[in-house]
């Protein structure tokens, strides 16, 4: 049981557990309905991006849709974020195998999303104008804190795009029908498109309607479950126990989370690692206010929530609906396309062949809409934290730094492309776990001490983004997902799947450390400046505001 | 703005009350959350039979019901928090914000 969590654990963000789906083999027959919808999909996506490159002038248009979107658009993009492919299908597939393992799962997610209202959404509305490095900059020396917030932003993207890019070519080809290397390309191209010619606008309406869609279908399935149960949850968690393998034992607790080092380390690193991803920080400054950010985060908790209750009907259903129907089931007596394909299997019984068209056409517009916002948030450090602060000065036109975000965006999705093909037949689970151990520590402490400790400087928080980088890395190196899954040693060095409690612990002790004992004349201004940053903090006065259209 | 502004609007009331209530609010909600998720993962990590016992004799184990309940009171605690930033924290926040512009 251990050893089966540990193994489906990371893979769960994206999806990304080749080993699986490539059992199969790619030789699907094609799939005419979720193509046709799918194409529907892009058609509309495209007018979309359209629409959204005759609004997109300035930079401001560029990164932050013009600051302009309200609270429920906003909460709808964040949701979006959160609920992707890789949380449908996995997620329910967690469900479908263990019960209620699968729960734990998404109550890590959701918790984050709390805390990050409580503490860090309306600050960082207050503060940042484009991106998570102006408010860690805001006091700090320009060039040394750009430079390593843009390090720490693009190492997330790129990896978290390689995750996504070889879980989306694996699923597309199994879903679609077609080849692995045309679905990179298709969704490497997509992104691009979206990205280069509507900017955010284009990508927060992708991921809104993505959401819609996605929400709306979970809602279907989840209806057609409990009618077929007689709306009775007992009779379908009875149902459920009675023809799973583990029976009763599918509503208890079994063992994911039994070694308590590395529940909270898991807990930790969901819950701040999801506060460190740039691509969902960056989400804060498209909308007006710390008021409308607030409303924003409130909507999304609301959505994802939901989603989440969806997940537990789903997953069960799955267990009778799916489970016991032998159509789904292969010679050798495994569920077809890999455990990551109930909920595919169950909108077939339920919807018959167009809602399996539909659902398989939602996943694929999940990764593309989750994809636009990693590269998005990629080129951004490109061009405004490193571009036009470090390298121009903040001297750039407007013209320019438009220019090389977009140049950036190109290069971003070639590399993007070249690795996912150059990863396709690499175990790559662990690179969604490392996504976050260094989201949660090498992003969000900085960010947490720049805006709640008048103490931090320039020293301490470089230093304490490098330590954080370095053991999250290092520590996920020894640990079992790659020293024991990846390079085939009997045991690892490192005995936690996650983690997080470690190289969080470190990167907020380093950056205490070396800014406690710095006492150059630039630490005494940055300290000195803490006050106009607090106050500016609470009250939002003099804080960037929307662009009029 | 000037030191002689920040340090006015630092000596404001409006402002301190703003931060004493901001304060309060934003670390008593984020406790909640914490012993709310941890207390959890706790007793998953700790006591699993407790969770996996049936409730009311039936197979919904007590670790369902709770679990459900995490993530509704996740979404309340979000629904106090903007409850009560509305009603109480912006209209201080904003007598502030006219101060300022004066």
């Amino acid at each position: 049981m251990k050893r089966l969590a540990r193994l489906l654990v990371p893979s769960l963000l994206a999806l990304a557990s080749p080993s699986v789906l490539a059992a199969e083999g790619a030789s699907r027959p094609l799939n005419w309905n979720a193509i046709g919808m799918f194409l529907l999909f892009v058609l509309f996506t495209l007018g979309v991006t359209r629409w959204a490159a005759m609004r997109t002038r300035s930079t401001r248009d560029f990164y932050t849709a013009g600051g302009g979107l309200s609270g429920l658009q906003n909460g709808l993009a964040i949701a979006g974020d959160m609920v992707s492919a890789a949380s449908f299908l996995g997620i329910s597939a967690m469900m479908f195998m263990t019960g209620f393992d699968g729960l734990l799962y998404s109550l890590g997610v959701l918790a984050g999303w709390p805390i990050i209202l409580f503490l860090i959404a309306e600050r960082l509305r207050n503060l940042g104008k484009f991106t998570f490095a102006d408010v860690v900059a805001y006091r700090l020396a320009q060039t040394p804190v750009r430079i390593t917030a843009a390090f720490g932003t693009l190492t997330v993207a790129l990896m978290y795009l390689v995750a996504q890019m070889v879980g989306a070519g694996k699923l597309i080809e199994l879903l679609f029908g077609i080849s692995y290397l045309h679905a990179v390309m298709l969704v490497g191209v997509l992104m691009v498109c979206y990205v280069t010619f509507g900017g955010m606008l284009a990508t927060t309406w992708v991921q809104i309607i993505k959401a819609v869609l996605l929400l709306s279908g979970s809602s279907f399935m989840a209806f057609m479950v409990l009618r077929h149960f007689g709306f009775s949850t007992e009779a379908l968690f009875a149902g459920a126990a009675a023809v799973h393998a583990k029976g009763t034992a599918i509503m208890a607790p079994g063992g994911l989370l039994s070694n308590p080092v590395d529940a909270i380390s898991l807990g930790l690193g969901m819950m701040f690692g999801t506060a460190g991803l740039p691509h969902i920080l960056m989400r804060f400054f498209t909308v007006a206010d710390a008021r409308e950010a607030r409303k924003s985060v409130f909507y999304a908790t609301g959505f994802i929530g939901y989603f989440y209750l969806l997940l537990i009907v789903i997953g069960f259903g799955a267990i009778v609906m799916v489970g016991t129907d032998p159509q789904f089931r292969d010679a050798a007596g495994a569920i077809i396309g890999g455990g990551n394909m109930v909920a595919v299997h169950l909108a077939q019984t339920v919807g018959g062949s167009l809602f399996l068209g539909f659902i398989s056409a939602v996943a694929f517009a999940t990764i593309l809409a989750v994809v636009a916002g990693l590269a998005l948030s990629g080129a951004s450090a490109v061009s405004h934290d490193l571009y036009a602060t470090v390298v121009r000065k903040g001297q750039a036109s407007e013209r320019e730094e438009m220019r090389v975000s977009r140049i950036a965006t190109l290069a971003i999705g070639v590399l993007a492309i070249l690795l996912g093909l150059v990863f396709e037949a690499q175990n790559i689970a662990f690179l969604s776990g490392l996504v976050l151990a260094i989201a949660a520590s090498v992003n969000f402490p900085v960010l947490f001490l720049s805006m709640f400790w008048k103490g931090l400087t320039t020293r301490g928080a470089v230093a304490g983004s490098l330590i954080g980088l370095f053991s999250a890395v290092t520590l996920v190196v020894l640990g079992p997902a790659v020293w024991v899954n990846v390079l085939k040693n009997p045991s690892a060095i490192f005995p936690y799947a996650n983690p997080a409690l470690f190289s969080m612990t470190l990167a907020f002790l380093g950056a205490w450390l070396f800014s406690v004992s710095d006492a150059s004349e630039r630490a005494s201004q940055e300290r000195g400046r803490y006050l106009a940053q607090f106050i500016r903090s609470m009250t939002g006065v003099g804080a960037a505001g929307a662009s009029q259209h | 703005m000037s030191p002689q502004q920040l340090e006015s609007i630092q000596r404001h009331p409006h402002y301190q009350a703003l931060v004493r209530e901001k304060t309060r609010l934003n670390w008593s909600l984020t406790l909640a959350m914490l012993v709310i998720y941890y207390g959890f993962v706790l007793l998953v990590a700790f006591s699993p039979e407790t969770l996996g016992r049936p409730l009311n004799g039936g197979v919904t184990s007590v670790g369902m019901l709770a679990g459900v309940l995490v993530i509704l009171l996740s979404v309340g605690l979000t629904g106090i928090y903007v409850h009560r930033s509305n009603r109480r924290i912006d209209p201080l926040n904003e007598q502030i914000k006219q101060e300022c512009a004066q």
